[in-house]
């Protein structure tokens, strides 16, 4: 079972400030989601080969070819804020 | 109390493919912020990944020069970590399948050569760089450069088989001549190219057990490296001997203030929760792939440096001067072949002589381990060559040649030349010099008078007015006889 | 002429190759008919009307020369807002992409804008594609077309109503879990998920990128065939796209059914609505009566789909949202920090559900779990793969119910796992990577589609084409349509 911690802890790693009254109810869909996934844990996979995706490829690389950089102005384009020939955040506090 | 120290170093080595590692972009340093960058490294949504192929390739040729086996599973991974510089806020890496493990890379150490173990290779793309309006604390705001985000990066771990910081220092310099022989890597600490951090602690000699070690981080040079890790085995010896704990912990170096100082333990925190990067296949490196990137391989500095010994009769400190970059080597046997008439061997005097003008003229010039730099050399190797050979054949004394060197730096012309034009060819003429002497022994009884009452220096005095009157271009063993002559009679 | 809103794709290229017709004319009477019945639909995001005007006009000229550029030429279609187009803004139905504006286009935006489509505009979607009904879109509720006062269906849910209500005449949409197929079924429409690497995802704004695929929407199954052969196709691009030649599907329709072996599933019919389930088996007697031999197949494992995929697609889209933090693009919310400005923003711009997933993949990936949960899905995955793999060994279609039910009422389902299980028949082919289409098999008593769901080996999405225009060229139902006006 998760418990509040679990949620607080999880909700920090993914970066999401939420509410007392989210956490909780968070806490409870999350259990109930789990507990469905539960269910597979009834499949024996000991020896089974895990897949990442379907496509049975390997080795796809590409040339080692300049391609076309965007303009400053496009790269920033959509930035919330930028300080002139940068992008801008707010004062970093490591967590 | 004495203590074993126990160092491991990861290294971060900057790529020098044309591309980034998952786009096209330029990897140039130092362009203009934000000017390098498209929407795959700016992690735009929509975007994927796609393999460098020469990333790749950069990256099995140093597992091969280090000696580790190449995993033929290899594959990436996202790790996952919240930064500004981080455009995904993931980096795409390599966890469980790395390119290449267990390996080995051979340093020197007071008395011999030591073998280091390398744990493991792995690519991945570098961050962007962050500018702290004012210090990282203390900034109200930071900006962001992407220019770098994306930079293939080759991050190397070796074992934990270093004994003091001066086996680091030995460690990262021999690490950064392999990079560079490769040609992967420019080396250059000062830009970023190459980032070292170390994990370090002290145990009893003869402990099995290591101890709790600390991680170092942003050691930027060579001396820093070894700077922090010798204040770390200070610091730590201390604490274990006044009964202390070491704390687990990552440590930033103070370069300026030369101590290391504790970054927050909530470093530890850290969950990264690594998965199979989705958006790329594995690779199955193996077969022609691997054997033709073995068999290009160029002679990494050891073995030339190994060979020059024998094969010139250098000194072992010579050829380990002129191996410090594969260009300085390439320099020093392009003018070695260029003295040897028709391919025939040249002789271990004339070896020893280009030696000796790269080490004391060249090397003013131009910065040993700078590959650009020597390729651009104002004084080309056949120029030096033919330089050489002016002095071998008597045209010009070793004295004047010095001179000619210099006008060669300045005018790029060769050496012939610049004799020609400004007759600074050898007098070789015994009648010609024969009356110069005369001239000099009857302008200067007093040297005469000090030669008869037994003081022999007096005739170097002579051969040096006489060569000072030839503005040097006399053969001096001319002189020399002349002289021993001329006073015999007197 | 009939409307020509009503027209197939392929009838309206007929209709422009003989002068029946012009593209802008035929863009002027859908743009039309959006600004008059978009209000009750509520399909559409962005209408670039601009833009489409310009493609059409540039098509009628094409036309005039006798030289269209193929099957779709002015041809006006819709994209689901989570395909990047440039210039244009691309939401994903979510706060925090509401501002942002590509500067690339989706490659298969590139293709068929080469093929020379129309756009019409950028249609609604649950909230970065997680979601079977696009309630959870931030911006709209989308009506179905049969039933103003149900859903569509999602995620796909603003392109699929686009071409139910004859917004557009075709649309692409993207399938994760059974994103175009359900909401096909639901809008009584062809809704098609090609095999994973068939169609290249570069510009598809990545929701579970191992998932992912991005299809057609269709009035018929022809047109379905022509989208798919236009945007088809190995990408340098996307290293995921696979190197496999693409057949001419249209060409191949009409080869009917004899000599195929149908497999028909075997599933548990527990909660499933009976006129479904009735709907569906008169349709494998339209299959049998076509000249197919029938039997039957069971996926062991499929039972454990819904679970797997309810690991992987979150793990992942907690990954791919990451990137939404309020640094280089989108929402930004005022914070005292760093830390404190992204999680802010990323609690203003994500939705209730998009949240719920990014917590769920988070913990799922995160220290100690990975083996338990992510390691435990993919495995399961495997086993899913070789369920379909040892079932092709004797059939070469599997045919089964699109969904468990039809279209429900806005408001239904507020538990988020009651959500979930209308994805239980779509998501086996996801995580498989094997191509499945949803094609209309008929009408719920209370006069609601329903889709017959086919999946095909992989890369063989021509076979699951063929059947599903044998089957629909055998019925009448898609001359039933729901009327809007």
């Amino acid at each position: 079972m998760i418990e509040r911690k679990d949620v607080e802890h999880v909700a920090r790693l993914a970066r999401l400030a939420l509410s007392a009254a989210e956490i909780e109810k968070m806490r409870e869909q999350l259990n109930g989601i789990l507990a469905y996934i539960e269910k597979l844990n009834a499949l024996a996979t000991d020896d089974v080969e895990p897949t990442s995706h379907a496509v049975p490829m390997v080795n796809v690389m590409r040339d080692d070819a300049p391609g076309p950089c965007l303009p400053r102005d496009e790269a920033l384009a959509n930035a919330p804020d930028r300080a002139g020939e940068f992008f801008r955040v707010p004062r970093i506090i490591e967590d | 109390m004495t203590w074993e120290v126990v160092i491991g170093l990861e290294v971060h080595a900057e790529l020098t493919t044309r591309t980034k590692m998952f786009c096209g972009c330029p990897t140039t340093f130092g362009a203009s912020p934000n000017t390098q960058t498209c929407p795959i490294c700016l992690g735009m949504p929509g975007t994927l990944p796609v393999i460098n192929r020469r990333a790749i390739e950069f990256g099995v040729r140093t597992a091969l020069a280090f000696n580790c086996r190449i995993n033929t599973a290899c594959r990436f991974a996202r790790k996952h970590y919240y930064y500004p510089d981080m455009p995904k806020n993931f980096q795409i890496s390599q966890y469980e399948e790395p390119l290449a493990e267990d390996g080995w890379l051979e340093i020197d150490v007071q008395g011999g050569t030591k073998r280091i173990g390398i744990q493991r290779l792995h690519m991945e793309e570098d961050v962007g760089k962050l500018i702290h309006d004012g210090t990282l604390e203390t900034a109200p705001s930071s900006r962001v450069d992407f220019n770098r985000a994306g930079v293939p990066l080759m991050e190397t771990v070796s074992k934990p088989e270093l004994r003091s910081p001066e086996e680091a220092a030995a460690y990262l310099r021999a690490f950064r001549s392999v990079l560079m022989y490769l040609g992967v890597c420019d080396g250059n600490m000062e830009e970023g190219s190459m980032r070292c951090d170390a994990n370090i602690s002290l145990r009893r000699p003869g402990a099995t057990e290591l101890g709790t070690k600390v991680e170092i981080k942003n050691l930027n040079s060579f001396r820093n490296a070894q700077r922090a890790l010798e204040f770390e085995v200070k610091r730590q010896a201390q604490a274990l001997e006044a009964g202390e704990k070491i704390v687990q912990e990552t440590r930033l170096f103070d370069a300026d203030k030369g101590y290391t100082r504790s970054m927050r333990s909530k470093e530890y925190a850290h969950d990264y929760r690594y998965f199979p990067e989705p958006d790329l296949v594995p690779l199955k490196l193996e077969g022609a792939f691997v054997d033709g990137i073995r068999a290009a391989l160029p002679e990494l500095a050891r073995a030339q440096q190994q060979r020059f010994v024998a094969q010139y009769g250098l000194p072992a400190y010579d050829a380990g001067i002129l191996t410090q970059s594969r260009a300085l080597a390439g320099y020093y046997e392009a003018a070695v072949s260029a003295l040897a008439p028709g391919g025939s061997t040249a002789s271990p005097a004339s070896a020893k002589a280009v030696a000796n003008w790269i080490m004391s003229e060249l090397l003013r010039v131009v910065p040993g381990d700078d590959e650009r730099a020597i390729a651009e050399s104002p004084v080309p190797p056949a120029h030096l060559a033919g330089l050489i050979a002016l002095i071998d054949d008597g045209t010009i004394s070793g004295k004047i040649a010095k001179d000619v060197f210099e006008k060669m730096v300045r005018s790029r012309e060769d050496a012939r030349t610049i004799v020609q034009r400004e007759g600074l060819t050898q007098v070789a003429d015994t009648g010609a010099i024969a009356a110069i002497v005369d001239q000099v022994i009857a302008a200067n009884p007093k040297a005469i008078a000090d030669f008869k009452a037994g003081k022999t220096a007096a005739a170097k005095s002579l051969v040096g007015q006489v060569m000072k009157a030839t503005q040097g271009k006399a053969n001096p063993a001319i002189v020399n006889t002349l002289i021993e002559e001329k006073l015999a009679k007197v | 002429m009939t409307d020509p809103t009503r027209l197939t794709a392929h009838e309206l290229t007929d209709a422009f190759r003989s002068g029946a017709a012009t593209p802008s004319a035929v863009t002027e009477a859908y743009l039309g008919r959006i600004a008059k019945l978009d209000g009750k639909v509520r399909a559409y995001l962005t209408v670039t009307d601009g833009r489409a005007r310009a493609a059409a006009a540039a098509s009628d000229a094409r036309y005039r020369a006798g030289k269209p550029l193929g099957p779709l030429d002015g041809v006006p279609i819709s994209y689901k807002d989570v395909l990047s187009t440039r210039g244009v803004k691309t939401t994903c139905g979510s706060r925090i992409l509401e501002s942002w504006v590509p500067p690339f286009d989706a490659t298969v935006v590139t293709r068929l804008a080469a093929a020379g489509v129309v756009p019409l505009g950028k249609s609604n979607m649950d909230e970065f594609a997680m979601g079977s009904s696009t309630e959870h879109s931030a911006f709209q509720l989308t009506a179905n077309p049969w039933d103003l006062a149900r859903v569509p269906g999602g995620s796909s849910g603003g392109p699929a109503a686009a071409v139910a209500g004859d917004l557009a005449a075709i649309s692409l949409g993207t399938d994760t879990g059974g994103s175009i197929r359900q909401p096909g079924a639901f809008c009584g429409i062809v809704g098609m998920k090609p095999t994973y690497g068939r169609v290249s995802r570069y510009g598809l704004v990545a929701f579970a990128s191992s998932l992912d695929q991005i299809g057609p929407f269709a009035k018929d199954v022809r047109d379905a065939a022509l989208v798919l052969r236009a945007i088809a196709g190995v990408d340098p691009a996307d290293a995921t796209s696979v190197d496999v030649p693409v057949p001419d599907y249209a060409a191949s329709l009409g080869e009917g059914m004899r000599g195929l072996r149908v497999g028909v599933l075997e599933y548990d019919t527990a909660g499933m609505d009976p006129d479904v389930q009735r709907a569906v088996t008169a349709a494998i007697d339209v299959l049998k009566g076509l000249g197919a031999t029938t039997q039957a197949v069971t996926l062991p494992t499929a039972d454990h789909g819904l679970a797997a995929y309810y690991i992987i697609a979150p793990a992942e889209a907690s990954s791919n949202l990451a990137r939404y933090d309020g640094v280089k693009y989108g929402l930004r919310a005022l914070g005292k920090d760093l830390i404190d400005m992204e999680s802010r923003t990323r609690a203003a711009g994500f939705g209730a559900e998009v949240k719920r997933r990014i917590m769920l993949g988070t913990y799922a990936l995160s220290s100690g779990y990975y083996d338990a949960y992510y390691g435990k899905a993919q495995k399961v995955r495997t086993l899913i793969r070789r369920d379909f793999d040892a079932a092709f060994e004797h059939v070469d279609v599997i045919v089964g119910p699109t969904t468990p039910g039809v279209a429900f009422k806005h408001g239904e389902k507020e538990d988020p796992l009651a959500m979930y299980l209308n994805d239980v028949f779509t998501v086996p082919a996801n995580l498989s990577g094997n191509p499945g289409i949803s094609v209309p098999c008929g009408f719920s008593t209370s006069g609601l589609p329903i889709g017959l769901h086919l999946v095909g080996r992989a890369f063989d999405e021509a076979t699951i084409l063929r059947v599903a225009y044998a089957y629909e060229q055998a019925t009448t139902w898609r001359t039933r349509r729901p009327e809007l006006a």
